[in-house]
């Protein structure tokens, strides 16, 4: 059994939750109130306290996050730098889609948490950049900043103080790597989303060249409860080193697929019996615990904690909170070409080793699944690996190699017959595969 | 000329928030695919010189994306998505279904100018898969028959306008 303990969205089912006037009367922006009392350190303080760790992917730990933003940075002849304060709305790793929920339901606990984060690290403006293909839900977070601006939460004067912060949504326009934070950067600027070097970290040089601060919309919704409630009540959930809850988005072959609201720590078994079970009764094979990132643990391996240190033992991330499960009867060659496939489509092209790599391994995993593969093809992916990871601007060509290295490695023998038989075994015999994923333009 | 009163409007709300020219560079190519379908050689000349921009900068930025269109799309533009969660729960044959009803292949427009068909990749919508955009609508939890009620209203509406 698990322990269902939800701080975020325990209001999902109420009626117009997304409003202004309900989110008020269930006690919303009080956080504000409460922070605009406090000093921006004292804010950063109780996040740090809280152990909140960034919920856009990489885990890092909100409050030392917000830490690094300068105090008082100013341009070379002393005029005052703005800060800016953005919030990554892409959404867009395969397996996740608890933003959008987020989105939906509770736009105003986000619009909050921006501003105390805001006068926390002290931002005078904010940007939400949401994926493009919401489009239902830019409309909802938009309605819900005009809502907040009418009461005086954002604009000149926020709440009767001397501080001014105003928000604007930005739609991004379908590319998976404007969700990796610098690309990000570069989309709002109204260029091409491709990731810059680092250092200059955002804290440094972000947004339009200023010091900038990003987080996931799932980190911004966590701060009115921190700060309402305590950080010590955020912390008391989950591990010494990981606080809270996280939104589990559980898609694949599960019973009931959905997003759950989980003590962060919550065991993979647990999760996936929580969820109803693997569909249809069937035997589990596979977990991609992370978002299609993250390497998949094969069902010897479930028996885990979902929170990032735990996972990272394992061999594996936390990564989006996206788990994605796979029953015996799935071909593990075709989900992982499937993923590969995507990987290629999405790199920007900027670094030669992942715009090459993705587009090879691509095409071995397609060749295998299609039964044209070779014994030579599946020693030559760990390889192409090796000369990816870490090799290349941003985390993207990593993440490629994530559900390349783990399927190989763990299902190996799946990989063998299909290069043996010259066919997939999973299929009937003769099958001709319908869908030639290379084939299929782009407009 | 597609950018009018109307979008020029919403360009000038938006500078008050966006701190450089440039930055309005994708919030204006939305617009002016909104308008008129998808964007032209003509729309970015004109894109590059309402923002005084050289055409080049608006052509790299078309090109990176994808919900850019840079051929004209049919009145639907239907986009199943094909990504792993929705793979898991059936896409491939929602995609076959399709093909076959339209009479297309991914990535091509009908005939009569109706609908276009393509592939995209995870929606962000993985728990209620499979899930399709159409246009600016999702469409989740598809089976055969529940697409076939949504393609038929839309045959519907495509030849007698929306009821
Ligand atoms: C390829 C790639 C894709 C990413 N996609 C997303 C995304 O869609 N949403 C997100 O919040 N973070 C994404 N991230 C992580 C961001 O770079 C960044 O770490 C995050 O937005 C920081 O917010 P957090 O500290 O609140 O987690 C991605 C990273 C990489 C390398
Ligand atoms: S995989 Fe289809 S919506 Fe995510």
């Amino acid at each position: 059994m698990v322990q269902v303990e939800k701080l975020l969205t325990q209001h999902n089912d109420v009626e117009g939750s997304h409003t202004i006037d309900v989110y008020r009367s269930l006690g919303g922006y009080k956080a504000l109130e409460k922070a605009l009392a406090m000093t921006p350190e004292s804010i950063v303080d109780e996040v740090k306290k809280s152990n909140l760790r960034g919920r856009g992917g990489a885990g890092f730990p909100t409050g030392m996050k917000w830490s690094f933003m300068p105090k008082a940075p100013t341009f070379p002849d002393g005029r005052p730098k703005p800060k800016y304060l953005v919030c990554n709305a892409d959404e867009g790793e395969p397996g996740t889609f608890k933003d959008r929920l987020l989105m939906t339901k509770h736009p105003h606990m986000l619009i909050e948490g921006m501003i105390v984060a805001a006068h926390a690290i002290g931002a005078s403006r904010g940007f939400i950049y949401i994926r493009g293909e919401f489009v239902f839900e830019t409309k909802r977070v938009e309605d819900a900043i005009v809502e907040a601006r009418k009461m005086g939460l954002l604009g000149t004067k926020v709440s009767g103080t001397d501080w001014s912060f105003d928000l604007v949504v930005y739609r991004g326009a379908g590319a998976y790597i404007c969700g990796e934070e610098t690309a990000l950067l570069n989309s709002l600027e109204g260029k091409r989303g491709e990731p810059r070097l680092k250092p200059p970290f955002p804290a440094m040089v972000g947004a339009f060249g200023m010091p900038t601060c990003v987080n996931n919309v799932e980190t911004f919704c966590a701060v009115p409860t921190i700060i309402n409630d305590g950080a010590a009540k955020f912390a008391s959930v989950g591990t010494e080193r990981s606080g809270g809850t996280r939104l589990f988005c559980v898609s694949g072959e599960i019973e009931k697929p959905g997003v759950y609201e989980l003590p962060i720590n919550v065991n993979l078994n647990d999760l996936i019996a929580h969820c109803g079970g693997v569909l249809g009764g069937k035997k589990l094979k596979a977990v991609i615990p992370g978002g299609a990132s993250a390497p998949m643990l094969s069902a010897a391996e479930t028996d885990v904690a979902m929170d990032f240190d735990s996972l990272a033992k394992a061999g594996t991330m936390a990564g989006s909170g996206g788990v994605i499960v796979i029953s015996e009867d799935t071909c593990i060659v075709e989900v992982a070409a499937r993923l590969l496939k995507f990987y290629e489509h999405e790199s920007c092209g900027q670094c030669s080793q992942c715009r090459e790599g993705s587009h090879w391994l691509a095409r071995m995993f397609h060749r295998i699944e299609i039964g044209q593969g070779t014994e030579a093809d599946l020693n030559a992916i760990a390889g192409i690996c090796s000369n990816m990871a870490g090799q290349t601007i941003c985390a993207f060509s990593d993440a490629v190699t994530g559900p390349a290295l783990s399927s190989v490695r763990k299902f190996r023998h799946e990989f063998e017959e299909h290069v043996r038989l010259k066919r997939c075994p999973c299929k009937p015999e003769g099958h001709v595969p319908k869908h030639d994923h290379h084939a299929s333009a782009t407009l | 000329m597609i950018i009018d009163q109307e979008i020029s409007r919403k360009m000038d709300a938006l500078r008050e928030h966006l701190p450089t020219e440039q930055s309005l560079l994708l919030p204006l190519l939305h617009e002016m695919q909104a308008k008129a379908g998808w964007i032209s050689v003509e729309a970015i000349k004109e894109a590059a010189a309402y923002l005084k921009l050289p055409p080049a900068r608006v052509q790299e930025v078309v090109s990176f994306y994808t919900m850019y269109n840079r051929k004209p799309v049919g009145q639907k533009h239907v986009q199943v998505c094909t990504n792993v969660a929705c793979f898991l729960r059936g896409a491939d044959k929602l995609v076959e279904g399709l093909e076959k009803r339209l009479g297309i292949h991914c990535g091509q427009t009908t005939a009569d100018g109706k609908y276009t068909l393509n592939e995209v990749e995870c929606l962000a919508a993985c728990g209620t898969a499979p899930v399709m955009q159409i246009n600016d609508d999702y469409y989740e939890n598809l089976s055969d028959s529940v697409l076939k009620d949504i393609m038929d209203k839309l045959d519907r509406e495509l030849s007698h306008g929306p009821s």
